[in-house]
């Protein structure tokens, strides 16, 4: 092989990537939170007594869930302005991430719910408390503690399906990386540290969730 | 010149969805293979063997796929070994495929109790044959629904092969969206074909996972 690797050039812009770095992180928190609001929403409607609201949280579901991301982001950055929805880059990129979460953070709240025992909610029916108290004193505390470890290893994977946007140039750490390449033509140099980039930053978080579920909920564990 | 968007069109849609069948059919038995033998790595009794395996699943779950495409494909180009999108590709979504298959089916060796691994051993069976006649007829069992469930994903996966350049559906929607200029019809088209291939294999992956609870509570119902 006669090529001359040179990580150089990389290294020269590693700020650059760094800072690409920061807004993929913000960007995918910023999904997240969104995405898990309408996730609750669709868990909410999906457990409605009305049909059509059920039929409805179960399409949307489904369809984007057997749907790939890709073409949920090109559907919204290229389909929507046709009927007059035109976004920037970095709108088209959180909406079309919200709506693909809302749909897998809908099972997930969906499993939350359903692993609260039924004992403990006719106990609160018994008491006489309101489906709100309910929620608030019964079901809510023990539905985050299931679904915890799912929503960080949500976090994380829309985190590196994130990478996607950059194929409409929305502003994160591949798009940054784009940018070099275009600018350095040292593809492979430039993705190899960017991959690394993504490993660290996955395992950091999985340290850090890893850390917060234990401290807020360890003291559980003895009841 | 713009083109209208007519049944030729819809037609090249569906021609390209066989290049995204047959990536992701060629994906799915190399990364079976692969999938296999990181398994079997992973829940070997050898030290440096298993945390091998444990290595390349955790950098492959834990970058992004695009950022695995790339690597190929540029890698392969300076390795002077191909610079076809097609190879680079399926390779690429072999090595994917590969690490989650292996990750899945470690986790259902894993569930086989452990018993049955010492009643093979107490029957005086070499380590070979405690796996193939013990205890991968089990986990083959458990590891069905899973197996088709990562389909999906893997199927939803080959549309980023388009962006290094590999005509299958997603290429094909910009190419057509590129004449017709009609993006909103065009992409959703593309997201109901992938649906098309995609729900049914949901619809398994589930339908195969609640026999196997009816099952598994026969049998927990039985042990006493």
């Amino acid at each position: 092989m006669d090529y001359v690797f040179q990580f150089g050039v990389v290294w020269r812009d590693f700020p650059a990537l760094l800072l690409g770095a920061w807004l993929t992180v913000r960007l995918s928190a910023l999904a997240m939170g969104l995405g898990l609001i309408v996730g609750v929403a669709t868990a909410l409607a999906a457990a409605s007594r009305w049909r059509a609201l059920r039929a409805l949280a179960r399409v949307y579901v489904e369809a984007i869930r057997n749907t790939p991301f890709l073409v949920q982001v090109l559907f919204v950055y290229l389909g929507l302005p046709s009927i007059g929805l035109r976004l920037r880059p970095d709108q088209a990129a959180l909406l079309a991430m919200v709506i693909n979460l809302g749909a897998y953070a809908t099972e997930i709240v969906r499993a939350g719910i359903k692993a609260v025992p039924a004992g403990q909610l006719e106990a609160g029916t018994a008491l006489g408390l309101s489906s709100w108290q309910l929620f608030r004193h019964v079901v809510w505390l023990p539905a985050l503690r299931a679904i915890f470890p799912a929503l960080g290893s949500q976090f994380i994977l829309i985190m590196l399906a994130s990478s996607v946007v950059s194929v409409i140039s929305a502003e994160e750490l591949t798009a940054v990386a784009d940018t070099l390449v275009a600018r350095h033509f040292r593809s492979f140099e430039v993705y190899l540290v960017v991959t690394g980039m993504y490993l660290v930053m996955c395992l950091a978080f999985q340290a850090a969730f890893a850390a917060i579920h234990r401290a807020l909920f360890a003291r559980w564990r003895a009841v | 010149m713009i083109r209208e968007f007519t049944v030729n069109e819809l037609w090249l849609l569906i021609l390209a969805a066989r290049w995204t069948v047959l990536l992701s059919a060629i994906a799915f038995v190399g990364g079976g293979a692969g999938g296999f033998i990181l398994a079997i790595a992973r829940v070997s009794p050898r030290g440096p063997v298993a945390s091998l395996a444990a290595a390349f699943i955790k950098i492959v779950q834990g970058t992004p796929l695009l950022m695995q495409l790339y690597l190929v494909y540029f890698g392969a180009s300076l390795l002077r070994l191909t610079s076809d999108a097609w190879t680079a590709a399926a390779l690429a979504l072999t090595l994917y495929a590969s690490a989650f298959l292996g990750e899945i089916w470690r986790g259902c060796i894993q569930a086989v109790p452990r018993e049955q691994w010492e009643a093979a051993r107490a029957l005086a069976l070499g380590y070979p044959s405690q796996l193939s006649s013990v205890i991968l007829p089990q986990a083959a069992r458990i590891a069905l629904p899973p197996t088709v469930g990562f389909l999906v994903q893997l199927l939803k996966g080959t549309s980023l092969a388009s962006i290094i350049g590999f005509t299958e559906l997603t290429r094909a929607a910009a190419v057509v969206n590129n004449a017709t200029f009609r993006p909103l019809i065009v992409y959703a088209i593309v997201a109901a074909l992938y649906f098309i291939l995609c729900w049914p294999l949901s619809l398994l992956s589930s339908h195969l996972e609640r026999r196997l609870e009816q099952a598994g509570s026969r049998t927990v119902a039985f042990q006493f």
